[in-house]
């Protein structure tokens, strides 16, 4: 029988994820809680990443400016104009969403390697803008927010969001929420055709479809899941710099997507995962880290060319999303 | 109305490619609920026509009315969605979507048009299934439909563009490459078909031509060589001469 939802398998898989990474905040040891909350908020950037070049065949290397667009969204805000955490994390979102929008209907007009190449430009723009601003940015020196503005407010409470359980926690919660509308979206007329618009735009035409309007919101979505990933980088870790608009950011979130998987809902996770600590291990033994992260990528493209989860799902699990 | 305008009309339409003129001041028009044949040599212009027609290809002068309305600008995907189907000469299923996704991609984008209606998972899987039950797919549902025989591949091209409820279903070649088995039942779908849709058939197997078309129009080096009957064309010196060879 066909299903439109998520399936028993796939539902408890997702959940089990979870809930497994709920009981690491407990477990895991001071320095790997920490990991673990870097990894989950930018899994979530690989996520919205994911959207975009996964699921509609969107070649960006430009992202970092969507992240980025979160983080001073949210961290300018703060650290100017005093803004709660909620605000400014709205106003991180709202940023994401409007650069989304304006690059996207400019970018969209080219495909391939052109596309590429263009959205590469706009994020170079960004990140030169960030720098030029320097009086309220400080450039790559980048701001550090306060302690006692990162708290997050509730009706009966308030979250100190430098406490690392919290911290981890609330990452926890942004990557269950995107998780499960990526979920969500996958299974939804709009994922279908994200996915068919990948494989054959000229016959998605021929079925009716607008093709620009559905890629310019599959960029719109795609920006705004990573902007969400960068407002919640500020709030939660306190610093905003200019590094995180620069080219390095735009092309990690694409190695994260490839390592784990294109076009799986928890690739982007476990390439973010293996990534951190590939150099995190790395970098403790040699200064030449990097030269090990290329080699782990060659690697990788030689013996999985559709990343880890991709690679499960071909051979062994054909049910997972 | 319907009965006197017909549902699809071109005139003085023309399309050239550099200094080829594929299509030149053709007048066509087909009445409501007919099935039509295009037929003529390669090179005639024929996919160019439909191409003018379904709006892959945009015209060089000349203008196409679809009920009424000029529809010659009109970008191709609305004109998907007033009414014209295309399906392609060349297989162009998504060889990596399951069956079953592959028309519920044609369901939705016309149930988000419905108004009365609109989209929902109980009317996207009936009738997804339904379109699917039509062509004799409805057990393959859950195939990947690379893995499809190559004629169950031509029906599943139908299939969406039967999904997409059109008006007017342009099948371009649709028998290229079957068996003679599946080119008999193809020719009973195609019956059941123009039942409900007006079709625009081209088709170089004559066959198929003479068992399914009420007329047909012959097309040679982009214009309209001669239009009539099925005994008419069979009767037509000049298009027996286009046929065979037209020099002499």
């Amino acid at each position: 029988m066909i299903s439109l939802l998520p399936r028993g398998k796939t539902l408890v898989l997702h959940i089990g994820i979870v809930l497994a990474l709920l009981a690491l905040n407990f477990i895991l040891p001071e320095y790997h809680r920490g990991v673990f909350s870097r990894v989950l908020v930018l899994a979530v950037f690989a996520m919205g990443y994911n959207i975009a070049f996964g699921y509609t065949g969107l070649l960006s290397l430009g992202h970092a400016m969507f992240f980025a667009a979160g983080l001073y969204g949210a961290g300018l805000t703060i650290y100017h104009l005093d803004w709660g955490v909620w605000p400014a994390f709205a106003m991180g979102l709202a940023a994401g969403l409007a650069l989304a929008l304006l690059v996207g209907a400019l970018a969209l007009r080219t495909t391939g390697v052109a596309f590429m190449i263009v959205t590469l430009m706009f994020a170079q723009v960004f990140y030169l803008t960030t720098l030029y601003f320097t009086t309220y940015t400080r450039g790559e020196e980048g701001l550090v927010l306060r302690q006692q503005a990162r708290v997050l407010a509730f009706p009966g409470g308030a979250l100190d969001l430098s406490d690392p359980s919290t911290r981890y926690l609330v990452a926890l919660t942004l990557f269950t929420l995107v998780l499960g509308a990526v979920l969500f979206l996958v299974r939804a007329p709009f994922g279908r055709s994200l996915v068919a618009i990948k494989e054959n735009e000229e016959r998605m035409r021929m079925l009716g479809y607008d093709v620009f309007a559905n890629k310019l919101l599959s960029v719109a979505l795609s920006g705004l899941v990573c902007a969400a990933s960068g407002a919640a980088y500020a709030v939660l870790f306190g610093y905003v710099g200019s590094g995180f608009a620069a080219i390095q950011y735009s092309i990690l979130p694409l190695l994260w997507v490839l390592l784990g998987g294109a076009a799986t809902t928890l690739g982007p996770l476990i390439g973010t995962l293996l990534m951190f600590y590939v150099i995190d291990l790395a970098s403790s033994h040699t200064t030449a880290h990097l030269l090990v992260v290329g080699l782990v990528l060659i690697g990788l493209i030689l013996y999985f060319p559709k990343g880890i989860v991709g690679t499960i799902r071909e051979r062994w699990a054909p049910w997972l999303p | 109305m319907a009965a006197v305008n017909p549902l699809l009309s071109t005139n003085a339409l023309s399309r050239s490619f550099g200094g080829l003129k594929a299509v030149e001041k053709v007048d066509f028009s087909l009445p409501q609920g007919q099935t039509r044949a295009i037929i003529g040599p390669n090179g005639a212009g024929k996919t160019t026509f439909v191409s003018l027609v379904c709006g892959r290809v945009a015209p060089s002068s000349g203008t196409v009315v679809f009920d009424g309305s000029d529809i010659s600008r009109m970008p191709a995907h609305r004109r998907v969605r007033a009414g014209i189907a295309y399906t392609f000469q060349i297989t162009s299923i998504f060889a990596n979507l399951t069956v079953f996704d592959n028309v519920a991609l044609a369901v939705q984008r016309r149930l988000l048009g419905d108004r009365q209606h609109g989209l929902s998972s109980r009317l996207l899987l009936k009738h997804g299934l339904d379109a699917l039950e039509r062509v004799g797919l409805g057990d393959r549902a859950e195939a990947l439909a690379g893995n499809l025989a190559y004629g169950h591949q031509r029906l599943l091209e139908v299939a969406m563009g039967l999904a997409l409820k059109p008006r007017l279903l342009i099948l371009d070649e649709p028998t290229q490459g079957l068996s003679d088995g599946e080119i008999e039942s193809f020719i009973a779908l195609v019956r059941e078909i123009a039942s409900e849709a007006t079709v625009l058939l081209i088709e170089h197997n004559m066959d198929v031509v003479m068992a399914l078309a009420e007329r047909i129009t012959v097309m040679e080096q982009g214009r309209i060589l001669a239009e009539g009957t099925p005994d008419e064309i069979r009767a037509n010196k000049a298009v027996q001469q286009a046929y065979l060879g037209g020099d002499a």
